[in-house]
């Protein structure tokens, strides 16, 4: 396992808020390889953009990590202690440098008030030993890589003046700029139209065979998903419910939760099929419930153990994980 | 086909930009030349991108945007109203039987109302009810149809999740009986496990109550699963208008095409290229001339560049704005 880019190992994450400490994130543990897209997928609540912001250290003041918790970031042979970075000037590799984020409003991200050049050169002065010469030489051929058409003049322009595809353009030559190992795309599609979406996602997987970094892609599309990871996480209120290839996760999925996600999805290939909603909705995280985290919505119920204990992992042949007392059943049966 | 409930003959709706004083005012296009017609009891699906003029047109046809050429006429079983000069007490009635339900439940409700006061207002508002025993067994009855419980009426809204908000915002559009309900990207803002809900909700209202939709949607995947009849806007033309599994299975237009492959496949082996759409859409103050979406066509020849295409009817229920639909279809 040591040769993935970054592990996460038993991370808990808690904010203390004036209602008491809310569990956000709750014993998550993946790796993600070098070269790999891994698709984080869940609701809105279910702590995916927690976790990833967890990887650069973004979370707000009130987080509290549990001691456990582990990431490790391996990069040039080193092996570096995420978690334990405190001073913002050890910071700069995992904000970045070897990690970088893209966000899923470019309108909020970039500041309205310095130009998109000015933006992106100053992130390269701080991570790299560019002169500002070469910075905006970099920038603009960033700007013409993700397809942004008269690169030059774009540079001098402010966010503004860039329609909603072209921000997101923008800020993907901008986190690409430093040549991260790491890219972490939170929801980068979501505001965009499909058929600006159909081609952010072929620019980022041409990006992904260029520069041969990882992606970890967090949506609630699971068609996005299909077509851009090579594995997939699922989360549920903090815990990770299933993780397996994109294949195994889409074409047989193992975990409740992940079943009533494809069954909530409207499929144009079956225009027969009913929408089957998952019942109730996602409980709050200051009111967990206890045992396995979904037992509350979950069809398959199965009685007292999903309510008393924790469903431990379990894994088949092909590396596909999943946290469920009814699979762990099936299975020793 | 059934009786026709709302009709829009050559809709245009321009909004004149404001700032410049001298010389022609340039004047933003959102709808222009739009004919649509909107069965009694149908669920009509109305889909494009951002910038395409869907809710431009959602709005004019319940008089919430201007009409500025062409007609809307809505016609129910004892009135007949032409939208453009509607205005008194016949457009109060008016606001009673059309009703709009918005995108976002989280701006739509007001923080400092009670669920019980928020669907209790347009009853008070349009003088629907007299007393307030009859306010109360109103909502009573709309609550329970949207599946809130009495409990949920004493509350706030920001006690309630994304989806419990959007059954609140449905249940004040159909608190005043309306005929016909405007939903303007309802789910868009929901997570798909909720989606689903409010999805069949709408669909089992508008079966029990007869009552006529316009959805307004980006995603052709929703609009696959719960509309009759789809029309496809660009630019502020409809381009292409069906039977849902017409529009699927015959499709003609290019951009309804496009749209088609855009959506991204569940299958992780089905890698097709989406058929891709170069650009983006023009901005409606200055659109293309000739067919509007010739600059990102990739059939686009000389004639598409002068010469307006004709809204016309390809088969029974399908039409299309388009020279070569017949070639490509």
């Amino acid at each position: 396992m040591s040769d993935a880019l970054i592990s996460v190992q038993d991370l808990t994450l808690r904010f203390r808020t004036d209602e008491g400490l809310v569990t956000a994130v709750d014993n998550v543990s993946f790796d993600i390889a070098p070269g790999e897209v891994l698709g984080l997928v869940g609701e809105s609540g279910s702590g995916k953009s927690v976790t990833a912001k967890s990887l650069m250290m973004l979370n707000a003041e009130n987080s509290v990590y549990d001691e456990r918790s582990r990431i490790t970031l391996r990069v040039d042979g080193k092996e570096i202690d995420v978690l334990s970075l405190q001073r913002p000037r050890d910071q700069i590799v995992i904000r970045g440098g070897a990690i970088s984020m893209i966000f899923q409003e470019p309108m909020a991200s970039f500041a309205p008030a310095i130009t998109i050049g000015d933006q992106m050169v100053e992130q390269l002065l701080i991570h790299s030993d560019m002169s500002k010469a070469e910075a905006k030489k970099v920038s603009i051929e960033m700007l013409e890589r993700v397809g942004i058409p008269e690169p030059a003049q774009r540079f001098n322009q402010y966010a503004f003046e860039f329609s909603g595809g072209m921000r997101q353009r923008a800020m993907i030559a901008m986190a690409l700029s430093t040549k991260p190992r790491l890219l972490i795309a939170d929801e980068p599609t979501t505001a965009l139209d499909v058929t600006i979406q159909a081609q952010v996602i072929e620019l980022m997987k041409d990006l992904v065979d260029e520069f041969h970094m990882s992606i970890l892609f967090i949506t609630h599309d699971l068609g996005v998903i299909a077509q851009t990871a090579d594995r997939v996480a699922v989360m549920y209120l903090g815990n990770l419910v299933e993780t397996g290839t994109v294949r195994q996760v889409i074409n047989s999925p193992a975990h409740p939760y992940t079943r009533g996600l494809l069954n909530a999805l409207p499929k144009l290939n079956d225009l027969d099929a009913p929408l089957t909603p998952v019942p109730g909705d996602i409980p709050s995280p200051l009111d967990r419930p206890t045992g396995c985290v979904f037992h509350t919505r979950c069809q398959e119920y199965i009685g007292d153990v999903c309510k008393q204990q924790v469903p431990e992992y379990s894994f088949d042949s092909g590396n596909h994980q999943v946290a469920c007392h009814l699979a762990s059943q099936e299975k020793s049966a | 086909m059934s009786d026709i409930l709302i009709s829009a003959k050559e809709l245009s709706v321009h909004f004149p930009l404001r700032g410049f004083t001298f010389g022609e005012r340039p004047v933003v296009r959102a709808c222009q030349g739009i004919n649509l017609d909107i069965p009694k009891g149908s669920f009509v699906g109305l889909v494009g991108e951002s910038g395409s003029g869907k809710t431009t047109l959602g709005r004019a046809m319940l008089k919430a945007a201007p009409i500025s050429e062409g007609s809307v006429t809505f016609t129910d079983t004892d009135v007949t109203y032409d939208l453009a000069t509607l205005d008194g007490q016949e457009l109060k009635d008016y606001r009673k039987r059309a009703q709009l339900i918005f995108q976002d439940p989280y701006a739509a409700l007001s923080p400092r109302m009670t669920v019980r006061d928020i669907i209790a207002e347009p009853l008070e508002v349009m003088k629907i009810t007299k007393t307030r025993e009859e306010t109360d067994a109103r909502v009573r009855e709309i609550a329970a149809m949207c599946r809130l419980n009495l409990e949920h009426l004493r509350r706030f809204p920001h006690a309630f999740s994304g989806g419990q908000r959007q059954r609140i915002s449905i249940a004040r559009a159909l608190v005043s009986d309306p005929h016909f309900i405007v939903a303007d990207e309802s789910v868009a803002a929901l997570d798909v496990s909720i989606q689903a809900d409010v999805l069949n909700l709408l669909r089992s209202i508008q079966e029990q109550n007869h009552i006529t939709f316009l959805f307004i949607s980006h995603d052709l995947s929703v609009i696959a699963h719960t509309c009759d009849f789809v029309a496809v806007m660009y630019l502020g033309n409809i381009v292409e208008a069906a039977p849902t599994r017409k529009l699927f299975s015959e499709t003609a237009h290019p951009y309804t095409k496009a749209l088609l492959s855009a959506i991204p496949s569940l299958d992780p082996d089905d890698q097709h290229k989406a058929e891709k759409l170069e650009g983006e859409i023009p901005s409606p103050i200055n659109p293309p001339p000739g067919c509007r979406f010739h600059t990102r066509c990739r059939f686009a020849k000389d004639r598409c560049k002068t010469e307006v295409p004709e809204w016309r009817e390809m088969s029974e229920g399908h039409s299309v704005a388009c020279h070569f639909a017949e070639e490509l279809a």
